[in-house]
């Protein structure tokens, strides 16, 4: 796995994200061999292996490689070696010419031990870093012993491109961010072009989101097919105004999302909705999803008459889960009987403050969410004002929940990165 | 003598867009499916309106303005006919300019108007006069409401409003054992005439035509006419009450159809007494029989004749018992296309799509329904109704 940070050295969410991920596949029981360009110094304490860029000595890794292969596969690892970095045409006049010149690749990348330099920071020379972090994923493609190659945003896709190449391996790259979402429509070429190449040489790519997804569908050129969306447990970035969506209605919004099926307790939702609407204005109800109950509810709501605050989405797919979940304030699952529930937590991803029933799962690990009897429709209408009437305390309950599911959240995202693994590995 | 009296309904409705989603309102105010509303107006003008038109046109030069017919013909469908296919409107014309085609007012907006504003339905039919006075150049003295539904207090509001003549369906359970073939008068009237559907004779040719399953089938005019003909000794008129569209696309060309109605006058006339009139003509020829006392409404559809395929379930009070809410600050907008389209989803199709009775009637409403269950066709309009709310809202037409 090629990563650019990783607590303590982070500068933004990819590090948090990075490590979140690592947990989760960890927890997961995936191994891994964490990469990145540079400890700095510090110490870091996790169950898997991470390589500084710059411990590694590549010329010594290389004899290492060499000595241990047999000679037909010493040649053809020389002809990849020196075919492998080459990415761009200009890369490769400046390989030609280095190559040529030892002195001049000596004083230009490595320090007096044959050592590669890197600061791990987002400078002046990072083109350059990035470049050189390409030629360290190549070494290890050869040197390590994994099964799949994980890269995190365009700073690594170099690298990870050519640990593909050099192992024969698959790769997947992860986008967080592209640089659309950085820069607007003001995209700088190379940054582009590097993620470009990297989403083109990966056997599947990795969106936190199904907005990122469509970004990368519709401004890369990337088949749909080869992208899986799976959200990162907890990303404060994700807010409504990231994802460009304004939202539609001024009231505030409670929303329930899911199966709209006896199990999820809607009829229970309803009723709770009524006492709220009879008392509160300011606020509208969504039911969104599909089931076997919803003629029953449609026609609840319409005898309560709330078809002017009340509203039904219909089963929602990708963009609209995001949107809807970042266009609401409150979100209720009032599951009658639920083994674990993972909505809330992807509600909470939005700061949403969650109302959960306490049949349900997630009940125990969400230990600061409001919680009521499925039953209890008196309880949820007073917890849904609470929350709609006081918006500090709305916000530190979404906080304090928050919190509670950091872990168990990671988890949840290291299990479906590891589906995707087995996907790429077996496909 | 004895007189058949032929009115055909022509109505289209706006229908609403399908996808019209909940992330729609606040910000898209278009509503309407043009596109289908575009389709389905042409595709019908290619079946029905235009070859039935042509027809008719024949047939009343054919015998010197002996045969006559009368139409009722929604705002709504005039509107769409100006819009989507003004060669239809042209044929209409055409008929009109006979002078042997009586026009009938009824609710611009084919709407249910009465049942919950008196003031906005007296507007539309209003509008609708007016709107028969632009296009065809009449003036009419006959009225229908919506779906045929009708009372008593129906039939003295239409008299106030200066008309002279009601028509209706000849319901089982008004008409008991008396006859639909009379002239009658509305219980407490003096002036009013009321025309009450033969629904026997009607539905012979509006639904069972083309039943292969019917024990008359195959129904010739000559057939036809001799069960209209069986009525000389009790009965002074024939009502003929039909939706316009059983030509050509609930019946379709190859049952025979146009060629049943092609020969049918031929047929009715060939027995002396029977003649044919429009129902202006009717009251000027008979007098009214008996009053007909209409306390609770009534109406064509279904085999209830009543008001359950628009009103009853959850869904549709909900919903209009809600968008007759908004007239005061629709009308308070005085802005006209806000008030056109607020009054464009009165109309009365929104709300028998909405029909859950799917089991005795449940194959006339889904034919007519764009929607795949009553409660897609709740949602979308809601959806709508909600947004119009929004715009009256930002308008400060509406507290918020």
């Amino acid at each position: 796995m090629f990563g650019w940070e990783f607590p303590p050295i982070i500068s933004g969410g990819l590090g948090t994200a990075t490590y979140g991920i690592t947990k989760g596949l960890s927890n997961n029981g995936v191994d891994l061999i964490f990469v990145m360009p540079t400890k700095k110094g510090q110490k870091f304490e996790t169950p898997f292996t991470i390589i500084a860029a710059d411990e590694v000595h590549r010329i010594k890794k290389y004899s290492e490689v060499i000595a241990r292969i047999s000679v037909s596969e010493q040649k053809s690892l020389r002809q990849s070696f020196t075919i492998a970095p080459y990415f761009t045409k200009e890369i490769f006049e400046e390989f030609i010419t280095t190559t040529q010149n030892k002195e001049t690749i000596k004083k230009l990348y490595y320090d007096s031990k044959g050592i590669m330099r890197f600061t791990g920071n987002y400078g002046k020379n990072l083109m350059d870093e990035v470049y050189r972090y390409g030629l360290i994923g190549e070494i290890l493609g050869f040197s390590e012993d994994f099964d799949i190659i994980h890269a995190h945003d365009w700073l690594t896709y170099y690298a990870g491109v050519a640990a593909k190449k050099a192992s024969g391996k698959k790769l997947i790259v992860h986008v967080h961010a592209t640089e659309f979402d950085r820069s607007g429509e003001n995209v700088n070429q190379a940054v582009y072009d590097i993620e470009r190449l990297g989403m083109e040489n990966a056997d599947k790519i990795i969106a936190v989101s199904y907005f990122t997804k469509n970004i990368i569908v519709t401004r890369y050129g990337i088949d749909p097919d080869k992208i899986e969306v799976v959200h990162n447990a907890v990303d404060k970035n994700r807010k409504i105004e990231q994802f460009g969506i304004k939202k539609n209605v001024d009231e505030k919004i409670v929303l329930f999302l899911g199966r709209i099926t006896m199990q999820k307790g809607p009829d229970y939702f309803i009723e709770a909705a009524y006492k709220v609407y009879k008392v509160m204005k300011n606020v509208r109800f969504v039911m969104a999803g599909s089931g076997d109950m919803l003629s029953r509810m449609i026609l609840r709501m319409a005898s309560l008459k709330m078809l002017d605050r009340f509203h039904f989405t219909g089963f929602l797919k990708g963009m609209e889960v995001e949107r809807m979940y970042a266009m609401s304030d409150i979100y209720v699952m009032p599951s009658v009987s639920e083994p674990f529930g993972i909505s809330p937590f992807e509600a909470l991803v939005y700061d949403i403050p969650t109302i959960i029933s306490k049949q349900s799962g997630v009940a125990e690990i969400l230990k600061n969410a409001p919680k009521v009897d499925f039953w209890d429709v008196n309880k949820l209408a007073e917890w849904m004002i609470l929350l709609l009437q006081n918006e500090d305390f709305a916000n530190e309950v979404a906080e304090k929940s928050k919190e509670d599911m950091e872990n168990i959240g990671w988890d949840n995202a290291g299990l479906n990165i590891k589906n995707v693994y087995s996907k790429v590995i077996n496909q | 003598m004895i007189s058949v009296v032929f009115y055909f309904q022509v109505h289209q409705p706006f229908r609403l867009r399908k996808d019209y989603s909940f992330f729609d309102i606040g910000t898209n105010h278009f509503y309407e499916d043009h596109h289908a509303n575009e389709m389905i107006l042409n595709k019908v003008a290619d079946k029905c309106y235009i070859p039935t038109n042509l027809m008719l046109l024949d047939l009343i030069e054919k015998h010197n303005g002996k045969f006559k017919v009368s139409f009722s013909i929604s705002g709504v469908a005039l509107e769409q006919f100006e819009k989507y296919n003004p060669y239809v409107l042209e044929t209409f014309q055409k008929l009109a300019a006979t002078g042997h085609v009586e026009f009938i007012n009824e609710t611009y907006y084919h709407s249910l108007s009465f049942l919950f504003s008196r003031k906005e339905f007296k507007e539309q039919v209003e509008l609708h006069k007016k709107k028969l006075n632009d296009l065809l150049g009449v003036k009419p003295v006959t009225f229908r409401n919506t779906e045929l539904i009708y009372n008593n207090e129906l039939a003295a509001f239409i008299e106030d409003m200066g008309f002279e003549n009601i028509i209706a369906e000849g319901a089982n359970q008004v008409l008991g054992w008396r006859s639909p073939n009379f002239l009658y008068r509305p219980k407490g009237l003096y002036k009013m005439n009321l025309l009450l559907k033969n629904f026997k004779l009607s539905d012979d040719i509006a639904f069972r035509f083309s039943n292969q399953g019917w024990e008359e089938f195959p129904l010739t005019a000559e057939k036809f006419a001799s069960w209209v003909h069986a009525t000389s000794g009790n009965g002074e008129l024939i009502n003929l009450f039909m939706d316009y569209e059983t030509f050509g696309e609930h019946q379709w060309a190859d049952t025979g159809i146009f060629d049943f109605m092609r020969a049918l006058p031929d047929a009715i006339m060939k027995h002396p007494d029977f003649h044919f009139n429009t129902p202006s003509e009717i009251s000027k020829l008979y007098t009214p029989l008996a009053e007909i006392d209409v306390p609770y409404y009534i109406s064509w559809a279904d085999i209830e004749r009543d008001l359950t395929a628009w009103l009853g379930n959850p869904l549709q009070d909900a919903a209009i018992e809600k968008i007759y809410q908004l007239e005061k600050a629709v009308k308070k907008s005085g802005d006209p296309d806000i008030i056109h389209t607020w009054r464009k989803l009165l109309t009365s199709d929104h709300f028998y799509y909405m029909c859950t009775k799917w089991f005795s009637d449940g194959d006339v409403h889904k034919y007519f329904n764009p929607y795949e269950t009553p409660y897609d066709a709740f949602i979308i309009y809601t959806n709508v109704m909600n947004d119009l709310i929004q715009t009256l809202k930002k308008r400060a037409l509406i507290e918020v």
